[in-house]
Order: C-alpha cells, then sequence, then structure tokens
C-alpha cells in the first residue's frame, strides 16, 4: 500500500529556501506569486493494514520534526 | 576522566574534538562508533562532534538522532554524564529532544564559515564556568544549519531559566535571539554552533575555546 506523507512547515516559521525560490521565480518573469513554502514529499510503501495510529508514530518519531514542521498523510 | 566521542557516518570533526580532549584530560577518548549500543563503562563527558551525519539525509541530525548509541548518551544525560554537541552534534541534540528548539537552513541561505564573537550570557554552567559573564569570546563557526528556531514561549523560558550559554555578538545565521548554545533543564547537556574545538591553540589564532574544556573536564588553569 502506498501512503503519501506531506512535510511542511509550521505557519509563523522562516523559510529561507522558499524565500529564494520565490526571488529566484520573480527572476525568470513569474510575477504574481505572493509567496513560496517549501516542504518534503515521502512516499511510503507499507503493509496493507497498516494502521492510522503506526503511520502517525512514523511521522511524529522520525518524518517530521514536529517543533517546525507539520505533517499530513494520504492514504490510498 | 573518561570521555567518549560519538562518530556517525559523515561526521568530520571528530579527530578534532579527541585532540581536544586529549589535550585537556592526558588521555585519549574512547572514539564510539554510533551502532554500539553501550559507552565504555565510567564514561564520565560525552562529546558529540561536527560534521554531516548521514549526509544530512532528511534533517541535520536527524538519522543520528535515532541511532543505537543514542540510547545510551540520552541515559548518560539523564544521570547527569555531561554531554557536549558542536554543531552537528547540537542538531542531533535537538533532534534527539534533549535540547529544545531546532536548527534550521541559515536565514541567508548562505554557509558561514569564519570565527565570530560570541556573548558568554552564562558563566555559571559546569561548560562555561571559566569564562566571565558578558565576556566576549572569539569562537569559529562553519554550518548551513545554525539558525536557531523554538516557538517564543521556549524561547521565554530558556532564557528567564539561563539556558542560554552563548548568543552571537553580530547577527550569523538568523538564530532567534542570537542563540548560539542551549543548556538543558539540568545544565547537563550544552548544545552549540560554534566549534570551541578550533580554538584550542595559539595556532588557530585563539584560545577561547580550550577555557571550555578546561572548565568542563574540571582541569581549570
Amino acid at each position: 500500500m502506498k501512503v503519501n506523507v506531506y512535510v511542511t512547515l509550521k505557519p509563523g516559521v522562516l523559510d529561507p529556501q522558499g524565500k529564494a525560490i520565490h526571488h529566484a521565480l520573480e527572476g525568470l518573469g513569474f510575477g504574481g506569486v505572493a509567496d513560496v513554502r517549501a516542504g518534503r514529499f515521502i512516499e511510503l510503501d507499507v503493509a496493507d493494514g497498516t494502521s492510522d495510529a503506526d503511520l502517525d508514530a512514523m511521522c511524529a518519531k522520525l518524518l517530521a520534526n514536529t517543533v517546525i514542521e507539520n505533517y499530513r498523510i494520504e492514504r490510498p | 576522566m573518561k570521555t567518549a566521542v560519538i562518530v556517525f557516518p559523515g561526521s568530520n570533526c571528530d579527530r578534532d574534538m579527541a585532540v581536544a580532549l586529549e589535550q585537556v584530560t592526558g588521555r585519549a577518548p574512547a572514539m564510539v562508533w554510533h551502532r554500539e549500543t553501550e559507552l565504555p563503562d565510567g564514561t564520565d563527558f560525552i562529546a558529540l562532534p561536527g560534521g554531516f551525519s548521514y549526509g544530512d539525509y532528511l534533517r541535520s541530525g536527524a538519522m543520528a538522532a535515532r541511532s543505537p548509541i543514542l540510547r545510551s548518551v540520552a541515559d548518560a544525560a539523564a544521570r547527569g554524564v555531561p554531554v557536549l554537541g558542536v554543531c552537528n552534534g547540537f542538531q542531533v541534540l535537538t533532534e534527539a529532544l534533549l535540547l529544545p528548539g531546532a536548527l534550521m537552513r541559515n536565514a541567508g541561505l548562505n554557509f558561514v564559515c569564519r570565527t565570530v564573537p560570541l556573548k558568554v550570557e552564562n558563566s555559571q554552567s559546569l561548560f562555561t564556568a571559566s569564562y566571565n559573564a558578558g565576556e566576549e569570546i572569539n569562537i569559529p563557526v562553519a554550518h548551513h544549519d545554525g539558525n536557531y528556531f523554538a516557538d517564543a514561549a521556549t524561547l521565554d523560558r530558556i532564557e528567564g531559566e539561563g539556558r542560554v550559554a552563548f548568543r552571537y555578538a553580530d547577527a550569523v545565521n538568523g538564530s532567534a535571539r542570537d542563540i548560539a548554545g542551549v543548556l538543558n533543564d539540568a545544565g547537563n547537556v550544552l548544545g552549540m554552533m560554534p566549534h570551541p574545538e578550533r580554538a584550542i591553540d595559539r595556532a588557530h589564532g585563539g584560545t577561547d575555546g580550550l577555557r571550555l574544556f578546561e572548565a568542563a573536564l574540571g582541569v581549570l588553569a
């Protein structure tokens, strides 16, 4: 079973990489971009029937640093 | 004094740390590989060195913080054994939740590699007792992810509890409140981005870092 995990910086946490991407987009002539936030996408291939609790624990214990990041789990 | 340096794949300041520890104690530290599960018996000082453990995969320090030896390091820290994390070692300590906050990409996005002035905020800790409060010292930094972040309540708490050991005298990497080094609640765990082991000999351009090891290892000059 493929599970998608999206890790994103919490609102209010400065994202220097997002800012640099934003500037680069503007440099390429793409106006009208108000903001860019960069995150991480992780695809897990787990055993069918892996529980929500286990997936949540994987995120909380390793895949995201909950001091600065939020995560969202997307099951098929 | 039995010291230990934890070595991860990708550590690159482990030998500099070992030189500093041996110079002060007269005895070479045990170099402990990350897959070990136990520290040598009687270890009474642990150093987590700088570098790029596991290639900074996932997040700086994230993989190292989950390596087998870190359980023993956490147990030792809980018993009061002094633990010093420098640069990547600081990142590992925050990822292991032994210290509050997180270290993010430098605000300017540049890798910063130069000697910077630090202000000693707490001169009472076991690591900083050889300094005077408010004293300015010069220690090299070399990092990409040194931008210290914690929420405002955590920052207020650690400042109120005297747990900010060092601040950058000038902005270096965007760190919240210019924090360069943080102590744990009990004061026996210190994480800092600057490298004291790179300032222990006149040939390094200064010896301000040596005083940290002299204080922490109980051999004050």
